[in-house]
């Protein structure tokens, strides 16, 4: 009987809130099944590295970290915010890889006046009339990348562009962002189905823009889109003809698969981007190399911005030594952006959204024979999205 | 230069038409012979696709890979037969419905411990990745035009099947009435599990055919599923030749719709507004078409006579 007695004592002193603060809870969402769980997994794989580097340790108190899927909808990642909010009150929600997800999210995390930080998704609202003092981004603006991208077209003296995005909110956001910066022609533009159904045979678009006589394509396709669609640009034999220039399509994840594939057209493409793995600084390199260690292959972005955010809440906790109650104190914190970002140093805007500089790179071969990206110039520096006027902080 | 494109596009359409075909030929067997909802037909065209993809690997070489994955999916398709959809058939349409949906759950779920979440690529061998230069000006990947030739033979096979052999003599008569011919002492159990295998078999040929252009992919099935109902309902249901024609109809549809409804649009209205309903509208057309077959001819163009 005492013994029970005891057992029972023991359970109800763990499970009290006394112990529970005695941690610094940190839920983190993303993509953990469907086609799109190779992103997730990879933000995963990124935050537990940057728990192995601080030694699973924030302002002298130990992080538990709790993962939730998204499952790729906005519904179901509203309900997996929820319960990190309500059932685990986690201290910050961290993570969201689409746009629509974090719209459908923000609320709930918001609203209980706890910490949001956005590893990957930063649609326009969020940045100007929805931007929140709880709210940081440890990513970008959707738009910054591909206004980075018509930059880096006017640079290459590129006349006329034909333009591949789908046919939802983040694409139009990449086709209205390379337009607004791109000083030449745009010859032909196709919004493909997206969602549920998605297109993924782009045959007749790539006729079509071959016919166009455009001196360059420009396309947004994240995801395993991204891996078809150079796929078919490839065995199209556009390579010669019509040079790629792309965001968000090609990253650490499908370049593996399209060198085993034997895609070399891709060899050579440019994109633009705020960060790359050859990007000079201290915590980029040890990152890269210690999750290169770990997993075998580069990290994505979607990886680097993961990283950052569990970086990003260390430097806030530390901040008022683990006095978690102390919001202000770690918004201050935060707002400062003083912590080792694998992108190097850069600042918050009013909306706190990152001000940063923006990278052309290309698609090369590494010395060990993997396909990798490289720094060819800044485009953008110190970059601050233009949504950040409408904000009101 | 116009008319080359539109050639060009003519062959896009057809190719996206036969790839359909393949997947709604089995599809429209098993709903129209078994009357049986098979949500998890599109499972089988990734399975396929994931077969193939391995094999590739492992064998190094792409032709005898679709070889060893074609009867290793008929296999998949004839065990999922046998363990599950066949104590389904005397339930009703919702309850299929469900048990398939699970079914899709599940396949994906067993996918993505098998072979990891992140899809396979399967490198073509160098004689297919490169072009050709049909006639002057329209130039086609070669390997679309081997799906096309792929295609059009299974299509063949299958009409030679289906019309001129003893077993396709049963397959059309169970489309029409099943129940006649399982009075008349047909084995109709066995006649149903060979069915639902070469439907499974030609949805992998499917998936195999478009792994190299996308690659495989879990969810991929799902992707597609709506789009091989469309077909079969303007074909109607049960019927082999309905199935190869709205296919075709389909496909040439969705690629004329894709490529020219924006220039159309633009004469119509402001380049702005054209820009913006031409691909919403473009990605509704097959639903549209499907829409008003319903409406003035709910069979389907060519239903199988007498049901």
């Amino acid at each position: 009987m005492k013994k029970i007695l005891s057992i029972a004592t023991l359970t109800a002193l763990i499970s009290s809130p006394l112990f529970a603060a005695d941690e610094v809870k940190i839920g983190f969402v993303t993509t953990l099944t469907t086609g799109a769980a190779s992103m997730g997994k990879d933000q995963e794989n990124a935050v537990n590295l940057a728990l192995e580097h601080i030694g699973n340790t924030m302002g002298g108190k130990p992080v538990k970290l709790i993962m939730a899927d998204d499952g790729f909808k906005p519904e179901v990642g509203k309900q997996a915010t929820d319960k990190l909010v309500k059932q685990d009150d986690v201290d910050f929600v961290a993570g969201y890889l689409w746009s629509h997800v974090l719209l459908a999210s923000r609320k709930s995390v918001l609203d209980s006046g706890k910490f949001l930080i956005s590893a990957n998704a930063g649609p326009s609202a969020v940045a100007g009339k929805l931007c929140h003092k709880n709210f940081f981004s440890a990513s970008w603006q959707n738009d910054q990348t591909p206004m980075a991208m018509g930059e880096t077209l006017n640079k290459q003296g590129v006349k006329s562009i034909y333009v591949m995005a789908p046919n939802y909110a983040a694409g139009k956001d990449m086709v209205a962002g390379v337009e607004r910066t791109f000083n030449g022609e745009i010859v032909g533009k196709d919004l493909t189905k997206w969602g549920k159904d998605a297109q993924l045979d782009f045959s007749a678009e790539l006729a079509k823009a071959k016919a166009s006589g455009a001196e360059g394509l420009f396309v947004f396709y994240p995801g395993k889109a991204g891996g078809a669609f150079i796929k078919q640009y490839e065995q199209a034999g556009l390579r010669d003809t019509l040079p790629l220039y792309t965001v968000f399509t090609i990253d650490a994840l499908s370049l593996p698969k399209l060198q085993e594939g034997g895609m070399k057209g891709v060899l050579g493409s440019q994109m633009t981007q705020f960060w790359s793995p050859d990007l000079d600084n201290e915590t980029n390199t040890r990152f890269v190399a210690d999750f290169r260690a770990k997993h075998g292959s580069y990290p994505s972005f979607y990886a680097a911005q993961a990283y950052d955010s569990i970086m990003l809440i260390k430097s806030a906790v530390d901040a008022v030594d683990g006095n978690l109650d102390d919001m202000d104190g770690m918004r201050a914190a935060m707002k400062t952006a003083d912590f080792p970002s694998v992108r190097g140093k850069f600042s918050y805007g009013n909306n706190h959204m990152p001000i940063q500089n923006f990278y052309t790179r290309t698609v090369v071969e590494d010395k060990d024979g993997n396909w990798t990206t490289t720094i060819d110039e800044t485009v953008l520096e110190n970059h601050q999205d233009i949504y950040a006027a409408n904000c009101s902080m | 230069m116009e008319f080359s494109l539109l050639l060009i596009q003519l062959l896009n359409g057809l190719q996206l038409g036969i790839l359909l075909f393949l997947l709604s030929a089995g599809l429209t067997l098993t709903f129209g012979i078994m009357d049986f909802v098979n949500l998890a037909h599109g499972a089988l065209y990734m399975l396929g696709a994931f077969f193939c993809a391995s094999l590739t690997l492992y064998t190094g070489s792409f032709i005898l890979a679709i070889l060893l994955a074609l009867p290793l999916t008929a296999l998949a398709g004839y065990l999922l037969e046998k363990l599950v959809v066949q104590h389904l058939y005397d339930r009703n349409h919702l309850d299929h419905v469900l048990a398939t949906f699970g079914l899709i759950l599940c396949i994906d779920t067993i996918v993505h411990i098998i072979w990891g979440p992140q899809g396979i690529a399967i490198p073509l061998p160098a004689w297919l990745s490169g072009q050709v230069e049909l006639f002057d000006g329209v130039v086609l990947p070669s390997y679309r035009l081997l799906i096309i030739g792929v295609g059009l033979l299974a299509a063949a096979g299958l009409y030679v099947l289906v019309n001129h052999t003893r077993l396709g003599m049963l397959i059309r008569a169970g489309a029409s009435n099943r129940k006649m011919v399982g009075a008349l002492g047909v084995d109709i159990t066995a006649l149903f599990s060979g069915v639902f295998a070469l439907g499974a078999a030609l949805a992998g040929l499917a998936g195999m055919l478009i792994a190299p252009i996308t690659e495989a992919s879990i969810g991929m099935g799902s992707d597609i599923i709506i789009t091989t109902f469309v077909v079969i309902i303007i074909g109607g249901i049960g019927s082999m030749k309905g199935a190869f024609l709205a296919a075709l109809l389909v496909g040439l549809i969705d690629t004329f719709g894709r490529s020219f409804l924006d220039d159309f649009f633009k004469l119509l209205m402001s380049t702005e507004a054209a820009e913006t309903a031409a691909p919403a509208v473009s990605a509704m057309l097959i639903y549209i078409l499907m829409a008003i077959i319903l409406a003035f001819r709910p069979q389907g163009l060519f239903p199988p006579l007498s049901r």
